[in-house]
């Protein structure tokens, strides 16, 4: 188990090694920084003077590793629009992206996990058939667009709920829906799938046969058996979630972690896009070390 | 992503394969729009009558017989502008496989096929991949370099190689060690005969059906991007530029955003619907 945990954890500080580059090299690509962040109408001389302010006349590698040194110790630079530190500038964002990612896989999990076993025990019904057309159709469904759809049937002709803002509990409802279709349809697959294989196993003909009841079996049994890819995969959407929240902190107007980056880049913000970067990919890491881990306890084989 | 194919791999049901049919009916009448975009179009679809904004499409009252689906908020007219977004949908989603397929199939053979060291760092090459946020990652490059369909195409192409690795790795490991493979080694082959005769064809009905949901993913991204304002550049007519172009005007007459809405969902439905059925066909697996 030691030795498991090691190696995950080596993998992932290399991971996020690599990502770190990645972002500065990113920010890097226009070439010329300091001409970006001036603007079309400035003076050779203000674009020295910003070159100057920002450090971006030192050496690439002595900005990286300055960056990288500062990063490690919490320090992610500072906003050029917002004058303020960017872990700050995260920090405050980070709430509203949270609860708007885990608003949508509650809400997923609550949708797939039960049409998966439904699915599953029904299988080649017409209703297992309609399950996974319904995971078609999730599946080619364009967020931003559902997203639309939502806010003008309830938010302007039902007047149900408030179509953009964070003031209350309602805000994070259709934005949370939308983000869980991205997720659902992958989660009810994998849950179904889980079930399927998960009944046709011996020890599931063992507790038939012990004459344990029907839900005893499913639940107990089939399903914590099923629940093991289900879990890891829900850890690992909630990463993807938090990076494709950008979208719907976009189209309701949200100002989470998301719309702070969608605004950076518009401004040429790049300490901002580059933290953002970062941040959401370890997010990401330490989701799927978490997925790791949890799968290890649950199922003692995958501990090598 | 789907597991569900390994169980499911029964016997095809008649409805799978109406719903292929269906998904090859829809892919084949885009390919045509996509194509013939520019016989097809009923006027230009550049050209702006402001005097004509937002005509209403044919099932509403007060329709201009003209303008089967409506005008725009420039009074472009909505069924050219539609027909070709098909055409960039299609070109982009198309252009961005080839790149994505040309460095995830590489890097997945060459880990699947040698192993090792080698594997190992595709596998962290993945692991790396998926880390990252596509959208934010696009986003960023797109608005430092500026809007331009071959940055767009470059950079989707370079984000999205993660699952055509991830299938060619597999399924190359499972070709690898295969009788007709040895056969080929003992027979002397090179190492570049091996790869190009025996394994790349014998994996290439899985990397056929990878390529089918990439182009999907791939237009259903471009659509993302253009609608963020950080895609293809107007007045090129996506159909994510379409709906966030009409967003204004869509609690007044929502099928401004409706009709492109429309159009987008069921071309990547349809290609889904003619990847899963491929998927039956050829009995392969997709799931990572």
């Amino acid at each position: 188990m030691l030795n498991f945990l090691t190696r995950r954890l080596i993998v992932a500080f290399l991971v996020a090694a690599t990502v770190m580059t990645l972002a500065f090299v990113l920010t890097r690509l226009s070439g010329d920084l300091a001409t970006s962040i001036a603007g079309a109408n400035a003076t050779q001389a203000d674009i020295e003077a910003i070159r100057k302010a920002y450090g971006l006349d030192r050496p690439v590698l002595t900005q990286f590793f300055d960056w990288v040194g500062r990063a490690l110790t919490g320090d992610l630079g500072n906003s050029y629009f917002f004058q303020t530190r960017v872990s700050t500038l995260i920090a405050e964002r980070m709430p509203v992206t949270l609860t708007l990612g885990v608003t949508g896989l509650v809400i997923a999990l609550f949708v797939s996990i039960p049409l998966g076993i439904l699915a599953a025990v029904r299988e080649g019904t017409s209703f297992d058939r309609a399950v996974q057309m319904v995971a078609l159709l999730g599946q080619a469904m364009p967020s931003f667009w559902l997203g639309l759809l939502l806010m003008i049937t309830f938010g302007l002709q039902l007047g149900w709920l408030p179509i953009s803002g964070t003031g209350s509990w309602q805000n994070f409802v259709m934005p949370g829906v939308v983000l869980a279709f991205s997720a659902i349809p992958a989660l009810t697959r994998l849950t179904r799938a889980g079930m399927i294989q998960a009944m046709g196993s011996d020890y599931i003909r063992t507790a038939r046969a012990k004459g344990l009841s029907r839900a005893s079996i499913l639940l107990k049994h089939a399903l914590r058996n099923a629940a093991i890819p289900v879990v890891a995969i829900a850890a690992v959407q909630l990463g993807f979630m938090l990076g494709g929240s950008i979208v719907i902190e976009q189209v309701f107007a949200l100002h989470g972690v998301g719309f702070l980056a969608w605004e950076s880049i518009a401004k040429n913000d790049f300490p901002v896009v580059q933290a953002v970067v970062l941040v959401l990919a370890v997010i990401y890491v330490a989701l799927t070390m978490v997925a790791d881990l949890m799968n290890a306890v649950l199922d003692p084989r995958l501990r090598v | 992503m789907s597991a569900a194919t390994m169980v499911n791999a029964g016997p095809k049901r008649g409805w799978k394969s109406l719903s292929t049919w269906i998904g090859a009916v829809i892919v084949g009448a885009a390919m045509i729009c996509a194509i013939a975009a520019p016989l097809l179009v009923p006027h230009d679809p550049f050209a702006q009558d402001l005097a004509k904004r937002l005509q209403v499409p044919f099932w509403m009252a007060g329709t201009d017989p003209a303008h089967l689906l409506g005008t725009d908020q420039l009074g472009r007219d909505y069924l050219s502008r539609l027909i070709w977004g098909c055409r960039i949908s299609m070109l982009i989603g198309v252009t961005v496989t080839v790149v994505s397929g040309l460095i995830g199939i590489t890097i997945g053979v060459l880990g699947g096929f040698f192993g090792g060291r080698i594997d190992d760092a595709v596998l962290f090459a993945i692991t790396t991949r998926l880390s990252i946020p596509v959208v934010l990652v696009a986003l960023a490059v797109v608005g430092l370099l500026g809007t331009s369909m071959t940055l767009l195409v470059l950079t989707l192409g370079l984000l999205l190689w993660d699952r055509f690795a991830v299938v060619a790795r597999s399924t190359t490991m499972q070709v690898r060690n295969l009788d007709f493979v040895a056969a080929a080694w003992c027979a002397g082959c090179s190492r570049f005969q091996v790869l190009s005769r025996e394994v790349l064809p014998n994996i290439a009905s899985h990397l056929v059906v990878v390529a089918t949901l990439e182009v999907a993913l791939a237009i259903l991204l471009e659509a993302t991007l253009s609608f963020l304002g950080l895609g293809v550049p107007p007045p090129l007519p996506s159909w994510g530029l379409m709906i966030a172009e009409a967003k204004d005007y869509m609690f007044f007459s929502p099928w401004v955003i409706v009709i492109p809405g429309v159009a987008l969902f069921t071309l990547v439905l349809g290609i889904n619907l003619l990847g899963d059925g491929l998927r039956d066909l050829f009995g392969a697996r997709t799931d990572t």
